[in-house]
């Protein structure tokens, strides 16, 4: 068929790919080259010292530099990384929340730099710090002023940035922390009032500017493999939201009420064991979140087929693309209205959702809102629950994974070689290059602009200013994303999120457990005191399920455990279990970063004479974890281990191993 | 090692405290005889020396652990080094506990001016008061201040207050704390009351109101009237109060009252620890409440801990004679 013959066909959704490593210079060749391929937004991945707001020569970025991610820490960082694409024509998404109205002023200052006003550009930041504090761990100041940070960016938006999202309302990462999808859409909404209600009680942004704030605000959804549940997920969202802004915020444009929404696939079911399985899992869940006209996407970035072996290589991201492009441009699906409207098994699967999903969200608001059930831990508590009922579903074999608890016979997979050659490695080098960059950065800029910049950034946020003026005249004076991310955390002071790993032990019953347990009270007998054990997060890394998991899971075989959750230096992590007196050190560790901070602690034991054996997970490729092994680490585990249980007793053979009393 | 490892501490050797911790909390025979030794030769020097004490109690999620960590930070400014305890409810069933979650704010780098230890508060073998009365004692002598963080609301402030010089009852805004306390009937326990999260504004004005009237009510000996500070945790809010507050209580006390205060509950300590060792029966048997105060008055004795050994054999003894008479 040509062009001519064809049916008229929606505009397809923006397709993008989440990505961004080692420099700026090498992102924008990755991005330039995703644009050649057909992508038609950006999606900017930053590295967690850039998310964070630490430069790259910080003790604490040590390892992390243009890990996961693309390091921009001043100007000339942003005007690299977007060299030759230029911004009034792109839409570009960028994942940053704590730090996001630096990175936004840095970019409203490259486009100036490119000649493009404030007015003319188009895209997303995420900014969302609740989810920060329940999933994604990339906050740093307390809630109340996180919020005040978000909401003056609306405030500002609304009127300077129009065409921007200032504020990306995310459910995406709560479903990756294992929320169902009822508490997806409830606290995605309690989260989205959270935003509103702040932005409400602004004294600079009247009351009949509130419909345009509610139509700016946007949301990042996740799509699971049940797709057919994510689907009328998707629906119910989209109804709940337009009573939201006609019902609470008297929004009477039903145009303005419209959900407007971008889509990550799920990742947290894409396998380790016969990895190519997962390309047929994203096939399905993009089919999901574009299937039903009415409730269709407006952006989709897909993971790759090797999620969990590591970072993906352009080739696995082209071929993740491919698949948005096939089904946009080869299937008839975007030839049709919306294919669901008058299904009764929809209408009422919609409806259950939404029932439930607002319950859920009553509880909420009824203890104070989002705010309040970040800190009174009442979400993440139910998070973790709902991650622990999964992780048992699949270690009973309840829940099907395939390839994984089930039809696990497999011929050699011809895509992963022996030689970890089939993800993307960042080179070493990456971060020493960067620190060089920044120090002749800092090395030529005039440093009384600097001062005088931070010096008001400072007195504006005292005086309750907007913090986007003074933000982007200092990303103009040359001030570095630590700088502007100190001056913050001296005004603000730093937060701890709380962990949502509760004491009381949860009613397992099944005989591997009691086994386990009863091997854990022996093993205390032996050892003259009940086995304990400290589960420690070391780094910036933000991946708190799996750690989350084995506490929950040591705590529930009957173990003591110390799980102070995520960030910790080194150097807290030796210290802490010396004092603490634990028989044995768990690391958990997803960001990359594991040669250098496993090998920074073992080393700290070493200094103070501590010999105590450790164990590790996460995302640590073979090759790593013969390196690790050797350096003294007894076990090393990675996602397809998946029998918590069965870890468990192997921790209890290495501590008695160790202890000279098995 | 048991007097070489007391000696270590009392030169506040740091890299000895660990080891005292663990070993107290071992039940094997020949670690408790260890135990017992490196204890009562600790309790000679810190019984009315070393460490000021300070108990931090409070409902669940009150900020005890939040405001523990401002406090901490506030003493090393001064240079004070600090031993912290935090006790955690553990599970019943399993005796899994999950503690920590107390980081609630970035401290930055290890400081090794700062210990903390968690325990859980499972049925040990010498009760949770015994274990935590080793674990007060043991950083006593190495550090300058303890802090002991315990959860309680009108149960268990007693056993904190046998611990400590200053206990500090952590109260939040519109909690309903001081119902308990007068159910409980201890209105007199806590030395300085903090109302907690101030930066949540009236609500918190007005539960501290009402603690003022609440806890002026207790029957005290002495002076001291229980200040109610507020305080947020978080942003900083009083602490220069709830400081002078501490420091008030303590001068209140004098050194005479701070000596009958730590008596008192060494006392405490070795009462209960028999009782639950042998019962009323077996105290009957041995001499009764009257002979064990005039044991505990008698000044040979300063360690609790060796009393407890000695007195323990004597009720042993006392049984095996009953037992054995038709
Ligand atoms: C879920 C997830 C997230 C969630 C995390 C939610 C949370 N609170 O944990 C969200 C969406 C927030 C997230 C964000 C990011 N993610 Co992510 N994420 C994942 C994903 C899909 C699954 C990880 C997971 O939770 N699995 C479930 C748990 C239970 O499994 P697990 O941790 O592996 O643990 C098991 C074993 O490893 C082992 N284990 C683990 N720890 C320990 C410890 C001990 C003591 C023991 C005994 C065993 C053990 O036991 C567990 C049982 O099976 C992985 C890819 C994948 N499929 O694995 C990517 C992945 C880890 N993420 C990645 C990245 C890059 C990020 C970001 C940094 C992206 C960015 N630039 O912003 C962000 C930022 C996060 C941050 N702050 O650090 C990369 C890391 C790349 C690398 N290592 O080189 C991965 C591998 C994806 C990829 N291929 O690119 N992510
Ligand atoms: N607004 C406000 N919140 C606070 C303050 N202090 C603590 N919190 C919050 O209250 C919650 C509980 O704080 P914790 O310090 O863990 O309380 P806790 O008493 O130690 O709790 P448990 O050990 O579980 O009994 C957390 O969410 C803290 O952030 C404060 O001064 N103001
Ligand atoms: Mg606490």
């Amino acid at each position: 068929m040509n062009d001519a013959t064809r049916p008229e066909r929606d505009r397809p959704w923006v397709f993008r790919t989440y990505s961004g490593h080692s420099s700026a210079e090498a992102s924008n060749a990755l991005y330039r080259s995703n644009l050649a391929k057909g992508q038609t937004g950006l999606s900017v991945a930053f590295d967690l010292p850039t998310q964070t707001g630490y430069d790259s020569d910080h003790p604490l970025a040590r390892g992390e530099v243009g890990k996961v991610g693309v390091p921009v820490g001043h100007i000339d960082d942003m005007e690299v990384l977007f060299r030759e694409i230029p911004l009034d024509q792109m839409n570009t998404s960028m994942t940053i929340n704590a730090t996001a109205a630096w990175l936004l002023a840095l970019y409203v200052a490259t486009a100036e730099r490119q000649g493009v006003a404030a007015d003319q550009l188009r895209g997303t930041t995420q900014n969302d710090l609740i989810k920060e504090y329940l999933s994604r761990g990339t906050y740093v100041f307390p809630p109340e002023p996180s919020m005040r940070l978000i909401s003056d960016m609306v405030a500002h938006s609304v009127n300077a940035i129009p065409k921007w999202n200032p504020v990306n309302i995310c459910s995406y990462h709560l479903q990756e922390a294992g929320a169902t999808p009822v508490q997806e859409i409830a606290y995605a909404m309690a989260n989205a009032i959270a935003v509103l209600d702040a932005v409400k009680a602004r004294d600079d942004v009247p009351d009949d500017v509130l419909p345009e704030v509610f139509a700016r605000i946007s949301f990042f959804l996740n799509a699971g493999i049940r797709f057919v549940e994510e689907i009328c997920k998707g629906r119910a969202m989209t109804e709940l939201w337009d009573e939201l802004g006609r019902d609470r915020y008297g929004v009477t444009d039903p145009k303005l009420r419209r959900f407007r929404y971008g889509v990550q696939v799920n990742s947290l079911g894409l396998t380790e064991a016969q990895p190519e399985n997962n390309v047929i899992r994203i096939v399905l869940e993009a089919l999901g979140v574009t299937f039903s006209k009415k409730a269709r996407c407006r952006a989709l970035q897909l993971p790759a087929w090797n999620e969990a072996l590591g970072l993906p290589r352009p080739w696995d991201q082209q071929w993740s693309l491919r698949i948005q492009q096939i089904l946009a441009y080869e299937t008839d699906l975007l030839e049709y209205p919306d294919l669901l409207d008058g299904s009764h098994v929809v209408e009422a699967k919609v409806e259950e959702l939404k029932k439930a999903a607002q319950e859920e969200l009553d509880r909420v608001l009824a203890m104070g809102g989002a705010v309040a059930a970040v800190e009174n831990a009442y979400m993440k508590q139910r998070l973790v629950e709902s991650h622990t009922a999964r992780l048992r579903a699949i270690e009973s074999g309840e829940l099907p994974i395939v390839g994984v608890n089930s039809y696990t016979e497999t011929e050699p997979s011809p895509l992963v070689g022996d030689d970890d050659a089939s993800i993307l490695k960042v080179d070493d080098a990456a971060e020493r290059e960067q620190i060089e960059r920044l120090n002749a950065f800092r090395a030529k800029r005039n440093d009384a602009d600097v001062k005088a910049a931070l010096q008001g950034l400072h007195d504006a946020l005292s005086n309750g200013e907007n913090v986007m003026p003074p933000s982007v005249r200092a990303a103009h004076a040359g001030v570095t994303g630590g700088e502007w991310a100190d001056t913050l955390r001296k005004l603000f002071g730093e937060y701890r999120a709380p962990t949502g790993v509760v004491a009381r032990e949860a009613q397992v019953a099944d005989e591997a457990n009691q086994q386990v347990r009863a091997r854990v009270v022996a093993c205390g007998e032996k050892l003259g005191r009940p086995l304990k054990i400290l589960v420690g997060k070391p780094g910036l890394d933000g991946h708190s399920n799996g750690a989350e998991q084995i506490a929950v899971k040591a705590r529930d075989v009957g173990m003591e455990v110390v799980y102070d959750g995520i960030r910790l230096t080194p150097g807290e992590i030796v210290q802490s279990a010396q004092d603490e007196g634990v028989h044995v050190i768990g690391l958990s560790i997803l960001s990359g970063s594991h040669l250098v901070l496993v090998l920074d602690v073992l080393e700290g034991m070493n200094k103070v004479g501590l010999e105590i054996p450790m164990v590790i997970g996460g995302i640590i490729p073979e090759e790593d974890a013969k390196t690790l092994r050797e350096a003294g680490v007894k076990r090393v585990y990675t996602p397809k281990d998946f029998d918590l249980t069965r870890i468990m007793g192997e921790v209890v053979d290495v501590v008695l191993a160790s202890a000279g009393v098995g | 090692m048991g007097r070489d490892l007391a000696a270590r501490l009392l030169a506040r050797d740091r890299a000895a405290v660990a080891p005292a911790l663990n070993l107290v909390d071992d039940h094997r025979p020949e670690a408790r005889r260890e135990a017992t030794a490196v204890l009562a030769a600790l309790e000679e020097k810190v019984l009315f020396g070393g460490a000021r004490r300070i108990g931090l109690t409070g409902a669940p999620g009150a900020g005890k652990s939040t405001l523990l960590d401002a406090l901490v930070r506030r003493l090393r400014s001064h240079d004070q080094t600090l031993g912290v305890v935090a006790v955690d409810p553990s599970s019943q069933r399993t005796g899994g506990a999950l503690l920590g979650d107390r980081m609630r704010v970035r401290s930055g780098a290890a400081d090794p001016g700062v210990f903390i230890r968690s325990m859980a508060a499972r049925e040990r073998l010498g009760g949770l008061a015994e274990a935590a009365r080793a674990s007060v004692t043991i950083l006593a002598a190495a550090f300058d201040v303890v802090l002991v963080e315990t959860v309680g609301v009108g149960q268990s402030e007693g056993e904190v207050a046998d611990l400590v010089d200053t206990l500090v009852y952590v109260a939040q805004p519109g909690a309903g704390d001081l119902v308990q306390f007068m159910k409980a009937g201890i209105l007199e326990l806590p030395d300085v009351v903090v109302v907690n999260k101030a930066d949540l504004g009236l609500l918190a004005e007005r539960t501290a109101n009402e603690l003022k009237a609440g806890f002026g009510l207790g029957e005290r000996n002495g002076a001291w009237e229980p200040p109610v500070v507020l305080v947020s945790a978080r942003d900083g809010t009083g602490l220069d109060e709830l400081e002078t507050a501490l420091q008030g209580h303590l001068e209140s006390l004098t050194a005479e009252g701070l000596q009958t205060r730590r008596r008192r509950g060494r006392d405490a300590s070795v009462r209960k620890s028999l009782e639950r060792r042998y019962g009323s029966h077996g105290l009957t048997v041995w001499g009764g409440q009257a002979k064990l105060a005039a044991r505990l008055a008698d000044e040979r004795d300063p360690s609790g801990f060796a009393l407890t050994e000695t007195l323990g054999r004597e009720i042993e003894a006392a049984l095996r004679t009953t037992e054995t008479s038709p």
